[in-house]
């Protein structure tokens, strides 16, 4: 039976005034990649930040409601401790341009204070770039910039980046929109091997992503969830007119 | 591998699977036929369910793969090819059961004279034929062994347009035979239908690996 690592009961998050996330349950069940999706101003975005504390970074921005991971409460715990549990990937590559790709592997611990034994990080680098299918791509270049990389492998290198610190969630933010098909179709593949280790939450402004690689998908409308299914039924069967609507592109 | 090829493999394994029951209902349905064997007979009938749920799921995974992964190019002509073939590989099977149903409930062997002048023994033998030959065109994307499937659709063809006459002439001197003749004629007429489904079949093979549509067509020019 699939357990439940994220969960969210009457959540809601604001800009202010403006009220950007609605009143949202849902159940993420551990080791599935979901996919959320909507047109721009849905608040996917919003609430993908809300889920490791990055929404409060933003001057004015609030929540209210349960968020939990493993039944605890994410907003009772230290955001640097939720983060280290909760890795986030975002839009654009964004390698540390002036560290090397070994330092941007383990960039986690350093800029947290950890201190480990050189054979520790070692293990760590290969262990994480093995997990996004880009060590044997780069072990003979990990001293060099990680801005050397291509497009699709700076962000593989993120994702390497978030895997080293061994996180039970994994949120990324249109993940391939900068990348080009070739990029876009190898971190597809990697959904699916990292989701033997991890839960993946992805937004996506492109339908056919979350329909290629999600297990389960959340389509939200003007702040609310409208609806949150198996990625097969939304496809082919939404429940909800607004679903249907959106995934056949005749939204007004 | 990306998820479509992966998908597309086990639907492939499916419809292979749908196949190797078809053929072993129809084969069945023959050898129950041959030996009046009404147990065999009930075994065919009892096993269409599973035909149907085979058929139900492959629609199904179908659907699911145009929604999740628009196919294009020969991905696209693979599924649409796939289902239907599964629909012709399901009518398959209803005929298979039909013909079990007959040997259930006719009241005895069929004389040998009558099935010697119908010719539906060798008919018979081809359908099957024509059946692992879609199967094996399919399994080894050989489009020179699916076209051969048209020509033994003649034979097929042939048997029955002249079953009539036979029968006809027969029974002027065997008027007891009417029931069997009636009986024959009825095989015989849904063996000329798996023969157009198995040329359908390969019709679908030839569009899936070379985008050409034989529908309605000549198939020798």
């Amino acid at each position: 039976m699939e357990s439940t690592i994220i969960k969210s009961k009457g959540f809601n998050a604001s800009f202010g005034s403006n009220h950007v996330v609605k009143n949202v349950n849902i159940e993420i069940p551990r080791n599935h990649v979901i996919a959320v999706m909507g047109p721009s101003g849905c608040g996917k975005t919003t609430y993908l930040r809300c889920i490791n504390r990055m929404h409060e970074l933003i001057p004015g921005a609030t929540s209210s409601g349960e968020m939990t991971i493993n039944n605890e409460n994410i907003y009772d715990m230290h955001p640097i401790f939720v983060r280290q549990k909760i890795g986030m990937v975002f839009q654009r590559p964004n390698p540390f341009p002036n560290l090397s790709i070994y330092d941007n592997v383990i960039a986690g611990y350093k800029l947290n204070g950890i201190r480990l034994p050189k054979a520790e990080r070692d293990r760590i680098v290969e262990h994480s770039l093995t997990r996004v299918a880009l060590w044997k791509e780069v072990k003979d270049a990990l001293n060099k910039k990680g801005s050397f990389l291509s497009g699709g492998q700076q962000q593989r290198l993120c994702i390497a980046r978030a895997v080293a610190m061994e996180p039970e969630v994994l949120l990324f933010d249109e993940p391939t929109s900068a990348l080009d098909p070739i990029s876009t179709s190898t971190v597809e593949e990697l959904f699916h091997e990292l989701k033997a280790n991890y839960t993946l939450i992805i937004v996506t402004h492109n339908m056919q992503q979350a329909a290629r690689v999600s297990d389960k998908t959340a389509f939200f409308y003007m702040g609310e969830l409208v609806e949150y299914d198996e990625t097969k039924i939304m496809f082919t069967n939404p429940k909800d007119k607004r679903t249907q609507n959106y995934i056949t592109g005749r939204f007004s | 591998m990306a998820q479509i090829e992966t998908e597309l493999q086990l639907l492939k394994a499916e419809a292979i699977n749908m196949w190797t029951l078809v053929n072993s209902q129809l084969s069945k349905a023959r050898l129950a036929f041959l030996n009046f064997d009404k147990d065999l007979a009930r075994e065919v009938v009892s096993k269409e369910k599973r035909v149907n749920g085979s058929e139900l799921k492959i629609d199904r995974d179908c659907e699911n793969i145009f929604a999740l992964f628009c196919p294009v190019a020969i991905d696209l002509r693979f599924l649409l090819a796939v289902l239907k073939i599964n629909s012709n590989l399901e009518r398959i099977g209803d005929i298979a059961e039909g013909i079990a149903k007959y040997v259930i409930d006719a009241e005895a062997h069929f004389t040998k004279e009558l099935l010697d002048i119908t010719r539906i023994l060798p008919m018979y033998e081809e359908s099957v034929k024509m059946l692992e030959d879609t199967q094996e065109a399919f399994e080894k994307e050989d489009t020179i062994l699916a076209r051969s499937v048209f020509k033994k659709d003649d034979f097929l063809d042939d048997i029955n347009r002249q079953a009539h006459k036979v029968l006809e002439r027969h029974l002027k001197d065997h008027p007891e035979d009417t029931s069997q003749a009636l009986w024959l004629l009825s095989i015989i007429r849904k063996l000329e239908r798996v023969g157009d489904q198995a040329k359908n079949v390969a019709e679908e093979i030839i569009f899936y690996l070379e985008a050409k549509v034989l529908k309605h067509k000549n198939k020798f020019v």
